[in-house]
């Protein structure tokens, strides 16, 4: 299909190289160069998309970033296609594939266009009005029709193929936005010698000059000067230049990220590069030269196809040479869209008439536009648009007037004013000021070191802009301006416009008059707000939903909030502006992800023996960052038969276990035992060198917040073991009490976790197992009884040998340096297998210890769980008179009775295993809601006990032995006895062994 | 992100290194015998104003060292920073001392 709209002679990407891609199956021809949009045009096409609610037919509006209606599905393959793309940002590349959204079957002919049809129903508020009642409605049909609705485009439904990087920056200055405020910006400063980054969001700079013809900038066409600009900072060394990069937020201390897309305008991306580089950018001074967004005119039947900002046709015009109508009328209230209209004459194309709502336009204008032979109805108003599809005439009126003109046009060009783009300014926590005068919010003072320039900044003028930016640029850069400011000889200016519909612009005048394009919001849905109750611009926006788009009403929120402020009867201020968040325009996760993702999202660590639980077979676990081995299956084993195996055999002969995850503190220093004292319930003063002892630590509160075994090695050091999840915190924990409560202790604390592998070998052989490989420790029950520690070889390596057990049987934990431990281990497992050992996983430790009724901090805790509850009360040093808990243990509800405490569980039949959180109470037939008495903490089936057996948290658990409670599950409440929390060897006798 | 300036390392750094740590100059009573309400207002009363306050922050992927800062919780700036044990500044503006 031919480009019948390009203009021969016109634009700047003429002559480019022709690209071929595709918009709903139609193949079609453009330039490279073009945005999709622009090809779009070319081709005559300006049906690109549905409304959100209504489904009415929408085309092109702008040219770019703001675009509220062209949004179109991009897509490469099905792992990468992304919805709700703004064809005015996309670029154009061979084989490019787009798709409308939001309509079925087709474009053209949308089934869901009976909402329009049905449009008193879906005025403003209707969600909220209409999903109230009555409850069971809800699941049935108002959440399935709300999903079904919301949203334009479709997610992908496989995980995305593109990689993205970030980066991190630091510079002098930073300027946001490569028109011609900031380029004179960059100039200026870089020329001071600051290292300056500018950031733009379109394929090159030049900003708005894209759409500039006639301006000269110190003697040569503004778009000249802007590509010379451009040219001299891209040779200077102190400046980069990143395009296709939108500065999206505004952080403290000029902390501004940045997206950047590198791949989407190419045809084939080299696989080896990022689709978008996330860059956090921190700057001495930030520039911003955002520049402005037209607004269009409201008025009924603004959304039409072929209605669209008159910006956006000059710079389709001058920089694309395309014509967006061949019959075109304009209709405005400032004078940037005049010069739209002339240039487009000037290019041969029909201008119908100019349109005008103020009284009396500058005399200029009127007098060049009627010697071009254009007809100019100043003092008059749009009352409506026709045509299905695409606009065919537009019908005007004089303000004041009755009789209504007919006027054919195939696009009619708006524009009620420019509102300057102060977004970014307002999320660096700047003030915004109302400026009556021209109805604008500007940028008042600012916390930051920032400087807006040019439109942003309220420039009304290309000379006005220019001057701005160079005069920010040269003061951000601390330095003395040399060069002189370039002249603007012969330039663009825009006046202050309108807000709201024009006055007068009879009856239905509310109906159908777009404010919000793309969560179709009306006027008359604003002014139902207000008459509803809602006062303040931030519930009229809830209410009606305006400006909640993925635009983020850029073109929609002023005028949103002129119609609540007309109708309050109050000025503009008192209404109040809605928030601005960032992101300035969408972000794809994948550039705020960047690398973490899969492997790289976070660390995994690996214990020295992990490879060799790899080879046996092993099933591994994420214990937070940890894998751990989870059981050992043998001979098709499922996880059953497997943990069954090992609780056996440990209890039997032995069990060889990788404790290597457990954290692990060196305390050391003169006064190591006093802080101890200050950090558990325990005493430590007193504690031999050479013995261990099981530590309880607190929280203020009186919470249990970590345990663990502590050996002490000598007078001055400690081996400090903590839970595997709980190292990190446990160490900042005993820091923050070390260096802000006790600085006067001489403590040394060194985590020591990745040190030492840790080998545990439990059972009644533990002994046999590594007598043979031990050297120079007297291993007999004599000597090293229960909870002992010494140092001495195990396999000609020094090791840290304690006698401990959380298993209830004999058991010695060896600790070898890391590097080590692999080869420890498989000595140690060659001597067990001669007794008939095994190696065993996590699992079975759990059911092992739970079997004994020892507490897992986490599983068996919540962090609302006292020593009492759980039967540690005699952890507690009798004698204290401080520790880091003490006092709050004594807060009266903690003394209290009708806490929760730790008891055992047996179902009345063993072979139910109880669910691990699954509620208790007294009474199986009580209504729901039933009163919950406690809760399981753990359950397991165990194989030694020839049941199954659980922990739980019971009210008053403790008095409550032996009686017979519920535990009520889906399929009917489970009979349990309350028990003792210890199951297997109550006297503890298998320990001493 | 904020950049934060470490009174031990003497560098302003950024947030990532940072870990905050609550309010400063919460003094820890000592013993047994503490009343229920000097405990509560350890425990559970901060003041959380609006504007300056004095915090906690630890250098932790730094020095480790845990030190004092007040900060403008309106315009979210350090205002200074200073070491544990010091006495917050008297100098501040608006500042509760
Ligand atoms: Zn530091």
């Amino acid at each position: 299909m031919a480009e019948a709209f390009r203009i021969r002679g016109a634009g700047r990407i003429e002559g480019a190289r022709g690209v071929r891609f595709s918009f709903d199956g139609q193949s079609y021809r453009g330039i490279e160069g073009d945005t999709l949009a622009s090809a779009l045009l070319a081709n005559g096409v300006h049906l690109v998309g549905r409304s959100f609610k209504y489904h009415r037919p929408r085309g092109i509006v702008s040219a770019g970033a703001e675009e509220p209606n062209a949004l179109v599905g991009i897509r490469r393959d099905r792992s990468r296609q992304t919805p709700n793309v703004r064809a005015t940002v996309q670029e154009v590349y061979d084989g490019l594939v787009a798709i409308s959204q939001n309509r079925w079957p087709s474009l053209a002919f949308d089934v869901g266009a009976v909402n329009d049809l049905a449009s008193p129903f879906f005025s403003a508020g209707f969600y909220y009005k209409t999903f109230m009642w009555p409850k069971a409605a809800w699941e049935r049909f108002y959440e399935p029709f709300i999903r079904r609705a919301a949203g334009l485009g479709v997610a992908p439904d496989r995980a995305d193929a593109d990689c993205y990087s970030n980066r991190f920056a630091h510079c002098d200055v930073l300027v946001v936005g490569g028109g011609a405020a900031g380029l004179a910006a960059a100039l200026a400063a870089s020329d001071a010698g600051a290292s300056v980054i500018l950031a733009d969001e379109q394929a090159e700079t030049g900003g708005a000059l894209r759409g500039e013809k006639t301006a000269l900038v110190d003697g040569k066409s503004a778009w000249e000067w802007a590509k010379e600009a451009t040219e001299t900072l891209a040779q200077r060394a102190n400046v980069r230049i990143l395009t296709r990069t939108t500065a999206f937020g505004y952080y403290a201390q000029n902390m501004v990220a940045l997206s950047e897309r590198r791949t989407d305008h190419l045809a084939e991306p080299p696989t080896d590069m990022p689709r978008e580089r996330l860059w956090q950018v921190r700057a001495a001074r930030v520039v911003l030269a955002t520049g402005a967004i037209e607004r269009p005119m409201v008025f009924p039947g603004n959304d039409r196809p072929g209605v669209m900002l008159a910006s956006a046709a000059r710079c389709y015009l001058n920089h694309y040479g395309v014509a967006v109508g061949r019959r075109v009328g304009v209709y405005t209230a400032e004078d940037s869209a005049w010069q739209a209209a002339f240039d487009l004459k000037g290019a041969g194309i029909d201008v119908s008439a100019i349109v005008d709502s103020r009284p009396s336009p500058p005399e200029d204008f009127v007098e060049r536009a009627t010697a071009l032979g254009i007809e100019c109805l100043t003092g008059h108003a749009v009352t409506g648009t026709s045509g299905r599809l695409r606009i065919s005439s537009l019908k005007a009126r004089r303000i004041g007037g009755t009789a209504i003109r007919d006027i054919a046009c195939d696009a009619l060009l708006t524009s009620s004013g420019w509102t300057p783009s102060v977004h970014l300014f307002s999320q660096s926590r700047g003030k915004l000021v109302f400026d009556a005068d021209s109805q604008r919010f500007l940028p008042g003072e600012g916390p930051q070191d920032c400087i807006s320039a040019g439109a942003c900044a309220g420039a009304l003028s290309l000379a006005e802009a220019v001057e701005q930016g160079f005069r920010a640029g040269a003061a951000a850069s601390g330095k003395r301006r040399r060069k002189p400011v370039p002249m603007v000889t012969e330039g663009a200016s825009w006046s202050e416009g309108t807000l709201g519909p024009a006055e007068d612009a009879g009856t239905g005048a509310f109906a159908k008059a777009f404010v919000d394009f793309q969560n179709d919001v009306t006027a008359k849905d604003i002014a139902q707000a207000v008459r509803e109750g809602m006062r303040s611009i931030e519930h009229v926006k809830r209410f009606t939903t305006t400006g909640m788009a993925t635009d983020q009403g850029k073109t929609s929120n002023m005028h949103g909030l002129a119609i609540a402020a007309g109708i309050l009867r109050k000025p503009i201020p008192e209404v109040g502006l809605t928030t601005f968040r960032a992101p300035y325009t969408p972000v794809t996760f994948g550039a705020l992800a960047g690398h973490a993702r899969g492997a790289l999202f976070e660390p995994v660590r690996r214990t020295p023996i992990h490879d060799w639980a790899k080879m046996q077979g092993a099933v591994f676990e994420d214990v937070g960052q940890w894998k751990r081995a989870r059981y050992f299956p043998q001979d098709g084993e499922d996880m059953h038969g497997a943990v069954a195996r090992e609780c056996r055999t440990v209890r039997e002969s032995a069990g060889v276990f990788d404790a290597s995850t457990l954290g692990k503190i060196e305390v050391t220093g003169p006064d190591a035992a006093a802080f101890l004292e200050m950090i558990y319930t325990n005493p430590w003063s007193k504690l031999a060198v050479g013995r261990c002892r099981y530590g309880v630590m607190l929280r203020e509160d009186g919470f249990i917040f970590d345990d663990g075994v502590v050996g002490r090695l000598a007078e001055d050091r400690f081996h400090v073991t903590t839970t595997t999840g709980g190292a990190p915190r446990v160490l900042h924990h005993m820091e923050d009490y070390l260096q802000t409560e006790f600085p006067q202790m001489r403590v040394y604390l060194t985590s020591t976790t990745e040190q030492w592998a840790v080998i545990a070998v439990q059972g009644p052989k533990s002994r046999d197992i590594i007598a043979p490989l031990v050297e120079g420790v007297d291993l007999s029950d004599a000597t090293m009884p229960h909870m002992s520690v010494r140092e001495g070889k195990v396999c000609g390596v020094p090791a840290r040998i304690f006698r401990m057990s959380f298993t209830g049987e004999r058991g010695f934990e060896i600790n070898v340096p890391a590097d080590f431990g692999r080869a420890v281990w498989e000595e140690i497992f060659a001597e067990a297998q001669k007794t008939g050992a095994c190696a065993y996983g996590t699992e079975a430790m759990h059911v092992l210890r739970a079997e004994k009724g020892y507490i897992i901090v986490g599983q068996d805790t919540d962090g609302t769980v006292t020593p009492h509850d759980v039967g540690l009360a005699w952890a507690i040093g009798k004698n204290k008179t401080d520790f880091v808990g003490m006092r709050g243990l004594m807060r009266s509800d903690l003394a209290a009775g009708g806490r929760k405490q730790l008891v055992g569980l047996k179902t009345i039949d063993p072979r139910t295993v109880l669910e691990e959180g699954a509620q208790i109470v007294a009474d199986p037939n009580e209504p729901v809601p039933m009163t919950m008495i406690g809760h399981v903490t753990s359950a397991y089936w165990s194989e030694n006990c020839g049941r199954s057996i659980a922990l739980a948290l019971l009210k008053d658990g403790a008095s409550r032995i032996g009686e017979r409670l519920f535990v009520p599950m889906p399929d009917g409440a489970v009979n349990v006895e309350v028990c003792r929390p210890v199951f297997f060897d109550e006297e503890g006798g298998r320990l001493h062994g | 992100m904020l950049l934060i300036h470490c009174p031990y390392c003497g560098e302003a750094r950024p947030e990532l290194e940072f870990r905050h740590a609550g309010e400063a100059h919460v003094a820890r009573p000592v013993g047994a015998d503490v009343g229920d309400e000097d405990f509560e207002a350890f425990l559970f009363l901060r003041a959380n104003p609006k504007g300056i306050v004095f915090e906690r922050w630890r250098h932790i992927h730094g020095c480790g060292r845990f030190f004092n800062a007040a900060r403008d919780t309106v315009s979210d700036r350090f205002l200074v920073t200073y070491k544990a044990g010091d006495k917050a500044p008297a100098d501040i503006e608006g500042g509760r001392v």
